[in-house]
C-alpha cells in the first residue's frame, strides 16, 4: 500500500470540507443543478435511476484490509449492505442518500480513501495490472508509476475541466494485463538496455465509438513522463471537441487530426515543456516507492500442488504464478452463478479482509474483471485458503472461463442503461453451469454492457453483448472476436436478439467453435480471428430464424 | 455592475470602463495570435461552467507569452473554480450573478497545497517535498 504523508491526507480532508459546503449550497438553492452536477460528479456522485450512486476510488485497484473493512461498514451504515466492484477497479454503492455523502467521504478519508474524480470530465482512476509487483514477467512495478500519476492528475488546476472523461492505464510487465490499447492514454513500460521508459498510446477507448489507441511515441524515458503527458493534455484540453458529448473523447481528436498530425502537435507543445521543472527525478521515484509497504516474504521453495480434484480444478483456474518462490497469487471469484458480477456483501467484505490478513499480508487488489486478488499467498496455504473461500462462495473455479462474466450494473440500477445486464449474465451462467464443459470450452471472455457507453467492455470480450433499446423494448446485440490485449474490437454478428434467446445464441457460438477448433489450445477468439464471423453468424441466425421469425430480423436464406 | 474580486479583495469597478485597453478572449481563441502590447487587461470568457479551455489560455499567457497585466476570468464563474483559476494565473474574477463575493473569498483557501506546477506554484510539489 502507498501510505499517505501529511500533505496527501490534508488534500483529501480539504476536499471533504469543500464538497460538504457544495452539498449545503446545492440544498440551499445556491448552486444550480448543472453546476452541482459537474461538482458532485468529480466526487463520484451520480443521480441514478432509483437513488444516487457513489463511486469510491480504489487507486489502481490496491486495497488494504483496513480499507476493505471500512467499505463494509459504510455499505452497512449508509447503504444496503453490499457494494459493486466495477471494471475501473472502483467500488460503487447503489443506495446512498445525497445528504449523507459528505459524511461517507469523511469516513473514507480516515482510511486514506476518497471518491475524487471517479466521474466527470476529468482524469479518472489510473488502472493497472492486478498482478503488479508479483508477476514473473514484470520489469517495473507499475503501482509506483500509477501513484505518481495519481498525484499529478489529482486536482490538476489546468486539466480539471476537460472535454470529456480521461482514462490512463499503466502496464509494467511484458504481457499487457492493463488493456493499454483501449485507454485515452496507455503507457506500456519498456526496458531499453538499462533504461526504463514507456511506449505511449493515445486515443483508444470503448464507448459508442470504440477505437484502438495509436502509438505516438515508441520510447519515452521515464523522466519525461509528466511533461509529455502535459503536452498531450494541453493539446486535448484546447482542441478536443466540446460541441458534442459523443465526439469529445481524445480518440475523436486523434482520429480527426490523424495520429501523425496529432503526434506533431504534441511534440511541438512538448518542446516548450521538456526538461522543465516537471521533469521527474530519481529522488521522487524513490520517495514514492519507499512509501509503499512491501510484503516480508519468507524464504520458501515452490511446491507441487496435490489434493482432491475440486481443489486442483480451482488451482488451475484461480491460482497464478508469483515471482517469489513458494508464493502464488489467488483470485477470489465474484462470479458465482446467481450473484450479480462484481457484487459483494458487507459480511463477505469482512470475511475477505480476514482471509487477506491471515493469508496475504493484509492487502488485496481489485481486478478490472471485477474479482478480488490475494497477491501474496504461501503455496502451502492454498488448500486451507481454498476451503475457506469455498465456504464463503468465493472459490468458483472460473477465472478466464465463460462464466467469469464482466458486466455493468445495467438497467437494474443505471439511469443510462438501455437494457438490463445482470439477468443476462445470470441466464448465461445458469446455462453453462457444468464445470467440465466450461473447462473444455477453455479460455473465453464474455462481457456485457447495458448500453453503448460500454462500461461492461463488451467490445473487447471474445463474446460481447450489448443491450439496445428498440421502441422501448430491450434487445441485445452480439459481437464476437474482441480481445483486450493485444486489443481488437468485436464484430456484430447480426440483428439483435431478445433476452430469452441469448443463452441459446451463446450455446450455438460455442458449438460452432468446438466444431471448428484445431485443438484445445486454439481459443474461441483465435478461431474467430482465423475463420471470420460468417460461420458463427450462420449457426446463430439459421436456427433463430426458423424458430421465431420477426419483422425486425433480416430474412436468412437457408 | 458585476461582482468583482481582484487581488483577493472584493472591489467595485465598472467593467465597461473605457480607459484601459482590454482584450477579450473566447475559449477557442489562440492566445499566441493576439498582440499584448499596451494591454491593461485580458478577459477570458467561460461561457459554460464546465468549459476548461480558459485555464490553458491563462497558463500560456502567463508562462509562455509573458503577460503580466490583469487577467480576468469572466462568464460562468462560481467560487468553486477560484482555486484552479488562480493557480492558472488569473488575478481577477467576475462572479456570476447570485454568488456572494465575500463568502467566495474563502474558496481561495479550498486547498492548502497542490501536487502540480502551476503559475501560482511554479515548482511542483515533488521538488519541494520532504522525504
Amino acid at each position: 500500500m502507498y501510505l499517505y504523508d501529511a500533505i496527501d491526507q490534508r488534500l483529501v480532508d480539504e476536499r471533504v470540507r469543500q464538497f460538504r459546503d457544495q452539498t449545503r449550497r446545492f440544498l440551499a438553492d445556491q448552486l444550480s443543478e448543472d453546476e452541482f452536477r459537474a461538482l458532485r460528479l468529480r466526487n463520484g456522485l451520480y443521480i441514478q435511476r432509483y437513488a444516487p450512486m457513489l463511486r469510491i476510488a480504489i487507486p489502481y485497484g490496491l486495497l488494504s484490509t483496513r480499507q476493505l473493512r471500512k467499505l463494509a461498514d459504510i455499505a452497512r451504515k449508509y447503504d444496503r449492505g453490499y457494494g459493486h466492484f466495477s471494471t475501473r477497479q472502483n467500488l460503487q454503492l447503489n443506495w446512498p442518500k445525497l445528504e449523507q455523502v459528505p459524511e461517507i467521504l469523511a469516513e473514507l478519508a480516515t482510511v486514506q480513501m476518497h471518491a475524487i474524480q471517479t466521474s466527470g470530465n476529468s482524469f479518472r482512476n489510473v488502472t493497472t495490472d492486478h498482478f503488479a509487483g508479483v508477476a514473473q514477467d514484470e520489469f517495473v512495478d507499475s503501482f509506483v508509476w500509477c501513484e505518481i500519476l495519481r498525484q499529478w492528475s489529482t486536482f490538476h488546476p489546468e486539466f480539471s475541466y476537460l472535454p470529456r472523461k480521461f482514462k490512463i492505464a499503466v502496464n509494467g510487465a511484458r504481457a499487457d494485463r492493463a488493456a493499454v490499447g483501449v485507454h485515452d492514454i496507455g503507457l506500456h513500460a519498456i526496458k531499453q538496455g538499462n533504461e526504463i521508459g514507456f511506449k505511449v498510446l493515445v486515443g483508444g477507448g470503448l464507448g459508442r465509438t470504440p477505437m484502438v489507441g495509436h502509438v505516438i511515441r515508441e520510447f519515452l524515458p521515464w523522466q519525461h513522463l509528466l511533461t509529455y503527458l502535459e503536452a498531450i493534455l494541453r493539446v486535448y484540453n484546447r482542441y478536443g471537441r466540446r460541441d458534442n458529448i459523443h465526439k469529445a473523447r481524445i480518440k475523436i481528436l486523434v482520429k480527426e487530426r490523424g495520429p501523425e498530425k496529432f503526434r506533431e502537435e504534441v511534440e511541438a507543445e512538448w518542446a516548450h515543456l521538456k526538461h522543465g521543472l516537471d521533469t521527474l527525478t530519481e529522488k521522487e521515484v524513490a520517495r514514492v516507492e519507499a512509501r509503499f509497504t512491501r510484503p516480508q516474504y519468507q524464504s520458501l521453495k515452490n511446491e507441487n500442488l496435490a489434493g482432491e480434484p475440486a481443489f486442483l480444478a480451482w488451482a488451475k483456474r484461480n491460482v497464478h504464478p508469483h515471482k517469489v518462490p513458494g508464493y502464488a497469487a489467488v483470485t477470489l471469484s465474484l462470479k458465482k452463478t446467481g450473484v450479480p458480477p462484481g457484487d459483494v456483501t458487507s459480511d463477505q467484505m469482512d470475511a475477505i479482509a480476514d482471509l487477506a490478513d491471515r493469508y496475504s499480508f493484509g492487502e488485496l487488489r481489485v481486478s478490472h474483471e471485477q474479482n478480488l486478488v490475494l497477491a501474496d499467498v504461501r503455496q502451502r496455504d492454498l488448500a486451507p485458503l481454498w476451503r475457506e473461500a469455498r465456504a464463503l462462495g468465493l472459490a468458483t473455479p472460473n477465472i478466464g472461463l465463460l462464466t467469469n462474466i464482466i458486466s455493468c450494473p445495467g438497467g437494474d440500477f443505471c439511469a443510462l442503461a438501455n437494457a438490463k445486464s445482470i439477468p443476462v449474465a445470470q441466464a448465461i451462467q445458469e446455462r453453462f453451469d457444468d464445470l467440465d464443459y466450461l473447462h473444455e470450452i477453455g479460455e473465453l471472455d464474455l462481457n456485457i454492457s447495458g448500453c453503448m457507453n460500454a462500461c461492461g467492455h463488451h467490445h473487447v470480450g471474445h463474446i460481447g453483448i450489448l443491450g439496445v433499446d428498440k421502441n422501448g423494448e430491450e434487445w441485445y446485440q452480439v459481437e464476437i472476436g474482441g480481445n483486450q490485449a493485444p486489443a481488437s474490437l468485436g464484430k456484430v454478428i447480426g440483428p439483435s436478439l431478445a433476452r430469452a434467446d441469448i443463452p441459446d445464441a451463446i450455446e450455438k457460438l460455442i458449438h460452432c467453435y468446438l466444431d471448428r477448433r484445431d485443438s484445445e489450445a486454439e481459443r474461441f477468439v483465435d478461431v474467430v480471428h482465423r475463420i471470420g464471423i460468417e460461420p458463427f453468424k450462420e449457426r446463430v441466425y439459421g436456427h433463430a430464424h426458423q424458430r421465431a421469425p420477426r419483422s425486425q430480423r433480416e430474412p436468412v436464406l437457408a | 455592475m458585476a461582482t468583482l474580486i481582484k487581488g483577493r479583495r472584493v472591489v467595485s469597478e465598472n467593467p465597461f470602463s473605457l480607459k484601459d485597453k482590454v482584450v477579450r478572449l473566447e475559449p477557442a481563441d489562440d492566445p499566441a495570435a493576439i498582440s499584448l502590447e499596451g494591454v491593461a487587461r485580458v478577459e477570458v470568457n467561460f461561457p459554460k461552467f464546465g468549459d476548461g479551455r480558459g485555464y490553458s489560455i491563462a497558463r500560456l499567457l502567463r508562462t509562455r507569452y509573458g503577460y503580466r497585466g490583469e487577467l480576468r476570468a469572466v462568464g460562468h464563474i462560481t467560487r468553486d473554480l477560484l482555486f484552479f483559476l488562480e493557480s492558472c494565473g488569473f488575478d481577477a474574477f467576475e462572479l456570476r450573478e447570485g454568488e456572494d463575493p465575500r463568502e467566495a473569498l474563502a474558496s481561495f483557501e479550498d486547498f492548502s497545497e497542490a501536487y502540480q506546477a502551476s503559475v501560482a506554484r511554479p515548482v511542483p510539489l515533488f521538488r519541494r517535498r520532504a522525504v
